[in-house]
């Protein structure tokens, strides 16, 4: 077999392996990646969404404010699943088995890609299941196919690009505690800086223009236009670069991590 | 791609010159080792003596910052995947993955060996069985003792059927009944004619398991040879005598010239060099009537052969 067979099977190996794993950690991924934006999009809809719907005006095109909010909670979705990933990958290099794994005739990326495959397919199936749950609480997308196909698209370079960003993070903190901490901004903080719950518009001027640029608005604007069957315009290209640029970055200080872990002691 | 050197089938490692430092803090200097195929070698040494470094080195983990390193003929440097497919590592460190259950972890090795299915299934009965796992084969490691996690993680590294095992600390930490049965284990797969290096902290450990010892101190090797040669080499076994009286401890000094007084504790330190026939021959030169309070018989550990031997080599250094 070459190497590049190698490559792929003991990468499928690796994903097999952290296809277990979230099996094994069900509950808890459910509640980080499930239930905290099921959570969010009740409280948002049932409790404030009364006084932001008003607030909304033209934003929200004359539909309900669910409708102005579930493309924001399903990056919440995605980005639910970046303190799992980082944990997972801190506790391999912490722990003995990626020194087993480095002594081993494995192929030098496959661990990495099981990570990063394993995340993806954690944040694919929460997105779902809150999509799910969305339609079940009122939400009405007024997408067509091609758009649906579009929303999946994004969604899944944007879950790319976070699982990456991820496994870097858990690349270089040494604690799960460190792990979980570092990917708080993104999985917290982030939506809640961009157009997730309300326009950036609406914001104190200093923080308006992180928050209208900042790649979570982007890739938010982009699932709303799609899902309420507006016109995207360079929205969404712009939201796929970003996507492509967080992916690139991360996956060089990923693999920069990962080599230099092999020459400490 | 093949670079078997001649010494090829006698010689499983071969070390020249192995340094390697970090920044000031020089933690291998100058080690040079040969090990024989279906050998048991030890590296003995406490903590801090560069142990581990060394068999991080050898098992491809880091790069040495000088040195010649061949490993199952194959040169470290150029061929470190062709070693990595002959050798497996039990690192001090649990390396089982906590999260699956025994024989998943067993048959994950397996597929990351690249054995056929069938092959993969057959192997990890047979180590389950071997390392008496069967009945918690389908249980995680969270629930196992100390010594269950550690037969499952050498079990794991001998599902690729490794020629060469690194075995970094296999007993640290477990109580003597594993230890014990860890001892076993490690003497039978000698017998299977397996390659090992082994470190440890304990004489003991490496007195009952290895063909040959090198004793570690600061990163350098500082004793090496068989268990036999290195205890004929340890003047740590002594009596100690304690008298009743400051006069007793004087006539006592003369009698037994070899031995080193301490005036304060009234005691005489006297060599032990033949056993039991040293003790009677002490014995009847103290005469009948010696006022002898207290009698002691120190065999040499592992602290006395240490200090003896880092000893010598400080006064090799000066001369």
């Amino acid at each position: 077999m070459s190497a590049l067979t190698f490559a792929a099977k003991d990468s499928a190996t690796m994903l097999g392996r952290e296809i277990k794993h979230s099996i094994r950690l069900l509950r808890l991924l459910i509640v980080s990646a499930i239930v905290v934006p099921v959570v969010m999009l009740l409280l948002f809809d049932y409790i404030l969404g009364g006084t932001i719907g008003h607030g909304l005006g033209d934003a929200a095109r004359g539909a309900p404010y669910i409708d102005f909010l579930v493309p924001g909670i399903l990056i919440m979705a995605v980005a639910g699943s970046c303190g799992p990933t980082a944990i997972n990958v801190t506790m391999d290099m912490t722990g003995g088995f990626v020194d087993r794994i480095r002594t081993m005739a494995v192929s030098r990326g496959a661990l990495l890609a099981g990570h990063v495959g394993g995340s993806v397919l954690r944040m694919l199936v929460a997105t779902a299941a809150v999509t799910g749950v969305a339609l079940l609480l009122g939400f009405r997308p007024k997408a067509s196919v091609a758009d649906w196909v579009a929303v999946v698209g994004i969604i899944a370079a944007f879950s790319y690009a976070l699982a990456w960003l991820s496994a870097a993070i858990g690349l270089v903190t040494r604690s799960v505690a460190a792990a979980n901490g570092l990917t708080l901004p993104v999985s917290f903080l982030l939506p809640f800086l961009s157009s997730t719950f309300v326009p950036t518009a609406s914001m104190p001027a200093g923080v308006r223009w992180f928050a209208a640029n900042q790649p979570f608005t982007l890739v938010v604007d982009s699932l709303r236009a799609l899902l309420s069957g507006a016109p995207v315009g360079n929205t969404a290209y712009l939201a796929l670069v970003w996507c492509a640029a967080i992916a690139l970055v991360s996956y060089l200080w990923a693999q920069a991590s990962f080599r230099r872990g092999t020459r400490l002691t | 791609m093949k670079t078997l050197t001649d010494h090829a089938t006698a010689t499983a490692v071969s070390v020249t010159g192995l340094r390697k430092a970090y920044g000031e803090k020089v933690v291998v200097d100058s080690v040079d080792l040969t090990i024989g195929e279906g050998e048991v070698f030890a590296l003995l040494g406490p903590n801090g003596a560069g142990k581990t470094t060394i068999v991080r080195i050898l098992s491809t983990l880091i790069p040495a910052d000088a040195g010649a390193v061949t490993v199952m003929g194959y040169d470290l440097r150029r061929d470190a995947g062709a070693v990595r497919g002959l050798i497996g590592v039990t690192g001090q460190f649990s390396a089982v993955d906590n999260l699956l259950t025994g024989e998943e972890n067993l048959l994950l090795m397996g597929r990351l060996q690249h054995l056929p299915a069938a092959d993969r299934r057959a192997r990890a009965a047979q180590l389950l069985e071997r390392f008496d796992l069967v009945e918690a084969a389908r249980q995680t490691p969270a629930t196992y003792s100390g010594g269950m996690t550690r037969r499952l993680d050498i079990a794991m590294t001998l599902m690729g059927r490794p020629r060469l095992i690194f075995l970094d600390e296999p007993t640290t930490g477990l109580d003597p009944r594993s230890r014990q049965i860890m001892w076993q284990l490690i003497r039978d797969l000698v017998a299977e004619g397996v390659t090992i290096l082994l470190t440890t902290q304990y004489l003991e450990e490496a007195d009952q398991l290895a063909d040959r010892i090198a004793m570690l101190d600061h990163g350098r090797i500082v004793a090496a040879g068989t268990p036999e040669e290195l205890k004929r080499r340890m003047p740590g076994a002594h009596f100690r005598l304690r008298f009743a009286d400051a006069a007793s401890l004087d006539k006592a000094a003369q009698e037994l010239s070899e031995g080193t007084r301490d005036d304060e504790e009234l005691t005489l330190r006297v060599p032990n060099e033949a056993g039991i026939r040293s003790l009677r021959n002490v014995l009847a030169r103290l005469g009948d009537d010696a006022a002898v309070e207290d009698l002691s018989i120190h065999t040499p550990d592992l602290d006395d052969v240490f200090f003896a031997v880092t000893g010598n080599a400080s006064k090799e250094d000066n001369s």
